[in-house]
């Protein structure tokens, strides 16, 4: 029996892990990937600190700006947590070796605020740009990999700690016998094999639901929400799950993220009869819904950066230039580039306490995008994701391991490993109906159409009668391909089992909240309410027996 | 337009036909898995070139799958020197084990603000994304299945030049074995590297490094009899020139 196990192996994950074995904790890191291939990776933008390296910046600004982004949805404690430790997080990637970007120490020297923390003198040449919303450059960033160089970093050291890990493990149930978590249990996508792990604490680490949204997101394909999922059937609570971020720019046909720092530098957004209609720096949420009206009208609407010259734009945004010419066929510095809004971050998530524990599941802890540890609230900041993977993953491996020096170190009986073979037996066993693909497809446009960037109570409760009817087509829909091993068909069919689950929570939770707050915007209540500054609850009833 | 993909269960090549038009590989694969054939099995995830998990061979030649345009006639297969498990995708457990005996990570901080040139040394080895790109092309695999390979070589150069590494001569201990020593330097890495990283450049450097940690190419010795002559020995380089 492992003291902590880690679900999920992206950034929150793989920090939770380090934090756990530091503190003398047995580890182990399960994941339905390579631990390099997580989402994490696609993080681009930084990472916000207040090192005040580049000008002066404060923890109170960092704490101040993230509040007044949260439009009122926020635990400010926890805000307050997040931001005052940030530094000795910047700090401790410092000396795990993370290849941050870099300005001539001797330039911050000038800019040093009095910092109540003894930082290590290298951290003065960590670079720091300007995001959204922030009132400083508080941005540690590596170019416009941050997310790549900080997963693999951190992978790096997880190899040098000698934690252990299990890839390519689906996640099917969480074990909670009595309120309290005594392991998971797990599809081996190599072998078939259900497989149950026993643990005194699990840390779940499972990322966001975005992919909900399927060909309208800029996540990965398997974003969808698995421990999310798992937390609701086992008891636990989720919340906020109504809050999801919307990118305003993103490649029209691919849904391939265009960095904000395209508009940062002076790109402009226009309709088809070539003009401005929104100022381009506004807040994410306001910039989304300005195009989505656009787009309402019929009107394709597309970036324009080619006033930034050729030479400018290969060294601002490399990435983007190649990704434009693969994806969409375009060469921004001749052509406008096609775009659309799409679904970009789950605010809400698993419901957890100041210490990350799940409310409702004792021992269980979440950390990361599937955690809603309330620092985001109804609108996340830029450069404070990979801030909370990895101060937040932290201090979840940390709690983990506390509650696992108490917990009982008897096993759970094998009555949830025997449930999920039945059921993925009864998987195998069933003639494949209908294709879920095809519903796969048409939950995501239902949802962009349905519970998107701007919603309607009309429109929301026809979204769900349609979900609902879903679910029970579900029953019908199968899989085709009946190899026991390395079948992708049926780990995706999971995934869309868990998407579907998660659907009608987040819906409800739309119809709840009759105003507009953040990321949420509903027509007919176009205002904040104060009735409504509260966060929606949802937790499955106990079966009663 | 008809593709050919390497099914492992048959050990054949299967056609499928695809609706004309240019589009990367892995709609492609995702469109024949849905309205085709769900059994084809490939690996994907972020779509854009940086997760890692998707790269195959086309016409012998690796990709990832998100960024290649499919063509009419094209030959997809798996990665080589990694075990199938099935159709296109591979067991990365091995390969990834290079990592570990190579110890390809920071051994012991010293405190040093980096300066934007010092970081600069590092920034293009940084970008890999571990796709295994560069391991599958690699032919020294073919004759020594235990080679270190490109991507852990030049992991273990970026921290070893690293200035916040106190122990550098305990990564350059670690690749004298089955590691620098073993490349010949062909290039094939560099070629197929989709982030345009260059480990033979790296593999090179990393030798410099470990002739000033005081190890010597065993080819070298061997063949003088133990002479230290470093002179390049016809064999088109030279460890020392210009460091």
């Amino acid at each position: 029996m492992v003291d902590v196990l880690v679900i999920g192996s992206g950034g929150a994950g793989l920090s939770a892990a380090l934090a756990a074995k530091e503190a003398g904790a047995s580890v182990l890191v399960v994941g339905k990937m390579y631990p390099t291939n997580s989402q994490t990776s696609m993080a681009q933008g930084g990472m916000n600190a207040a090192l005040g390296n580049v000008e002066e910046d404060h923890v109170s600004l960092h704490i101040a700006d993230t509040i007044k982004s949260a439009h009122g949805l926020c635990d400010e404690d926890m805000v307050r947590q997040m931001c005052a430790d940030a530094p000795k997080t910047i700090e401790w990637l410092e000396t795990l070796g993370m290849p941050f970007s870099r300005i001539e120490a001797s330039q911050s020297d000038a800019n040093q605020n009095a910092s109540p923390f003894t930082l290590h003198s290298s951290l003065k040449s960590v670079a720091q740009r300007q995001l959204g919303g922030a009132s400083a450059k508080r941005a540690c960033y590596a170019q416009d990999y941050t997310g790549l160089k900080l997963l693999h970093t951190l992978y790096d050291t997880c190899l040098k700690e000698g934690i252990d890990f299990l890839d390519e493990y689906f996640l099917l149930n969480l074990i909670v016998p009595e309120d309290t978590v005594k392991g998971a249990t797990f599809l081996n996508i190599r072998t078939g094999e259900i497989r149950q792990i026993d643990a005194k604490s699990v840390v779940i680490a499972t990322g966001g639901y975005g992919s909900i949204y399927h060909g309208f997101t800029t996540n990965m394909y398997g974003a969808t929400g698995d421990g999310v999922a798992a937390v609701l059937r086992a008891g636990g609570a989720v919340s906020d799950m109504e809050f999801i971020q919307f990118h305003p720019t993103a490649l029209k046909h691919s849904c391939i993220l265009v960095s904000e720092s395209a508009r940062g530098e002076g790109g402009y957004l226009v309709n088809e009869a070539g003009e401005r209609f929104v100022d381009e720096l506004k807040p994410r949420d306001e910039v989304a819904r300005a195009i989505f009206s656009q787009m309402k009208e019929g009107q394709r609407v597309f970036l324009d950066v080619r006033h930034l010259g050729k030479a400018k734009l290969m060294e601002l945004l490399p990435q983007e230039v190649e990704l434009c010419k693969i994806h969409e066929h375009v060469d921004p510095a001749k052509e406008l580039i096609p775009i659309k809004p799409v679904a970009h971050y789950s605010m809400g998530g698993i419901d957890v306490d100041g210490a990350l524990e799940v409310n409702g599941i004792k021992g269980c802890f979440a950390a990361g995008e599937c955690s809603n540890a309330k620092v985001h609230g109804a609108n996340r900041l830029g450069g404070n994701s990979l801030l909370e993977i990895t101060a937040f993953g932290r201090f979840a491996g940390e709690n983990a391991f506390k509650h696992a020096v108490y917990a009982s170190s008897k096993p759970a009986d094998d009555a949830q490993r025997r449930k999920d073979e039945a059921e993925i037996e009864a998987l195998f066993a069933q003639e494949s109906g209908e294709s879920f693909y095809t519903y796969r497809e048409r939950l995501g446009e239902l949802f962009y159409e349905k519970v998107g960037i701007v919603r309607e109570n009309a429109q929301l409760s026809e979204a769900l009668e349609e979900v609902i009817a879903m679910q029970v087509a579900q029953k019908q829909m199968g899989i085709s391909d009946k190899s026991q091993s390395n079948n992708q068909n049926l780990v995706e069919f999971l995934e869309f089992k868990n998407a579907l689950l998660l659907a009608p929570a987040i819906i409800s939770a739309a119809i709840a909240r009759d105003e507009s707050r953040g990321a949420h915007f509903k027509i007919g209540f176009e205002e904040e309410s104060d009735a409504f500054k509260k966060h929606i609850v949802l937790q499955w009833k106990k079966e009663t027996a | 337009m008809i593709i050919s993909i390497l099914r492992s269960e048959t050990g054949t090549h299967q056609n499928y036909r695809l609706p004309a038009g240019e589009i990367p590989l892995l709609s492609a694969l995702i469109h024949i898995k849905e309205t085709q054939d769900a059994t084809l099995t490939f690996s994907a995830g972020c779509r854009a070139s940086v997760c890692g998990t998707c790269a195959v061979r086309v016409n012998g030649r690796e990709e990832l799958a998100c960024s290649y345009k499919v063509k009419p006639g094209d030959v997809i297969e798996p990665l080589q020197y990694h075990p199938v498990l099935r159709d296109l995708k591979v067991d990365k457990n091995k390969a990834k084990t290079t990592l570990k005996k190579g110890q390809t990570w920071l051994h012991s901080y010293t405190e040093a603000a980096l300066t934007p040139k010092e970081e600069h040394l590092t920034e293009k080895q940084t970008d890999c994304i571990l796709c295994d790109s560069c391991y599958s092309a690699c032919p020294v695999f073919a004759v020594n299945p235990d080679f270190l390979g490109p991507f852990a070589l030049t992991r273990a150069y970026r921290y070893t030049v690293d200035k916040r590494e106190g122990e550098p001569k305990s990564i350059v201990d670690a690749v004298q074995q089955n590691g620098v020593w073993d490349c010949t330097l062909c290039g094939e890495c560099t070629a197929v590297c989709p982030k345009g990283i260059d480990p033979k450049m790296d593999i090179t450097m990393l030798r410099a490094e470990s002739v000033k940690h005081g190890h010597s190419d065993p080819s070298f010795s061997s063949q003088s009899f133990g002479t230290p002559d470093f002179g390049g020995g016809g064999f088109g380089f030279d460890p020392n020139a210009g460091f």
